[in-house]
């Protein structure tokens, strides 16, 4: 019987306009210009990966599933 | 003496009646699909049949038919498994789920209708036999399914707990209900949506029973179940963050629920929320206790 794995509660994207705050990993990072810019990435991203936007206050915003 | 075909006939149909009138589509919006009702009436009536032959095949000294009884129990934790099975397989596709502790909830109700179809059954023959009247029967068979219905009829929340209206605020990207964190909203549309169509509110446990019943999770997904079912759900699957969620207050015990409904009424939120069931798998009672009395005071 096949059994499906899923990932729970594990970033799956970090989405900042300030790169100074984020370490370079092995999650993906989307940098960009603006808060506008960076709102409109974090909700194209929330509804192709089902993952929720999380704000960090700092300027981070990172995508979880929960 | 009436005779035996119409004795084990009375008990038949009362049996049978006993489990239709517990079968309809109820708060929890199950079952409410014509398969359903076939596959739940025809076990009614068979475990009617085997409760209406019990006291018959005793009285003519055929003891092997208490066998049957054992049979029928054996039937009816099939019934059991049968409806955990079968709502567990649906639970995937549900955008609320019902939760582990709501489906052993209705998959014990169940059970337990077929023994009540079984019983009422069971002490109509009975009556009859000792009556010597059918009439006597029917009347023993109504009284018993009303006792009986009364019997296992679940708590409700307004039983355990106050309902009140709550407010929903952010403070930066945190969601709150009153004082209650609830999550961390990042996008601004997200957090105007919610501000807009969301509607919260604020469950105050009675005593300290209900302060742990409510501290389940199962009971707390229960919840968002039926207001999701009943109020309907603005939300895709794509959509985590409109998701209803019910989060406990630490402090005090109280729990907050916040919701995005197809119809934000606050007022219907607050009914649906206190006619939820209190599970049996989530209901407790320290105060049933000694030392759980001695440190509530």
């Amino acid at each position: 019987m096949m059994s499906e794995v899923t990932l729970n509660k594990c970033i799956l994207a970090v989405v900042t306009t300030n790169p100074g705050k984020v370490s370079s990993g092995s999650i993906p990072t989307f940098y960009c210009e603006s808060d506008e810019e960076l709102e409109r990435i974090a909700s194209l991203l929330t509804r192709i990966t089902n993952g929720m936007v999380h704000d960090l206050g700092n300027g981070v915003y990172i995508l979880v599933r929960h | 003496m009436p005779k035996v075909e119409y004795v084990i006939l009375t008990g038949f149909v009362l049996g049978t009646v006993a489990r239709f009138y517990l079968l309809r589509v109820d708060y929890r919006q199950y079952p409410s699909y014509p398969q359903g009702y076939a596959i739940h009436l025809t076990l009614g009536a068979i475990a009617a049949g085997l409760g209406a032959v019990a006291v018959p095949a005793l009285l003519e000294k055929e003891y092997s038919a208490i066998t049957f009884l054992a049979l029928a129990v054996q039937q009816f934790r099939e019934v059991r498994n049968m409806e955990r099975e079968s709502l567990e397989r649906m639970e995937k596709h549900e955008l609320v789920k019902r939760g582990e502790a709501y489906i052993d909830d209705i998959a014990k109700k169940f059970e337990s209708r077929n023994y009540v179809a079984m019983v009422t059954a069971l002490l109509t023959t009975l009556a009859v036999y000792a009556s010597k009247m059918l009439m006597v029967g029917v009347i023993t068979g109504l009284i018993v399914l009303l006792v009986m219905r009364l019997l296992i009829r679940p708590k409700c929340l307004q039983e355990i707990a106050e309902v009140r209206p709550a407010r929903i605020h952010f403070e930066g990207s945190l969601a709150l209900v009153d004082d209650v964190v609830m999550m961390n909203v990042g996008l601004k549309s997200a957090r105007e949506k919610l501000l807009e169509k969301g509607i919260a509110a604020m469950i105050i446990p009675r005593d300290d029973n209900a302060r742990v019943t409510l501290a389940n999770s199962g009971q707390r997904q229960a919840i968002l179940y039926d207001l999701s079912v009943i109020l309907g759900i603005r939300r895709e699957t794509d959509e985590p963050e409109f998701i209803p969620l019910a989060k406990r207050d630490p402090d005090n015990g109280n729990i907050a629920v916040l919701i995005m409904p197809v119809e934000p009424d606050i007022e219907c939120m607050i009914e649906v929320i206190k006619r939820v069931s209190v599970l049996e798998s989530s209901k407790r009672q320290p105060l049933d206790t000694y030392i759980g009395r001695k440190a509530a005071d």
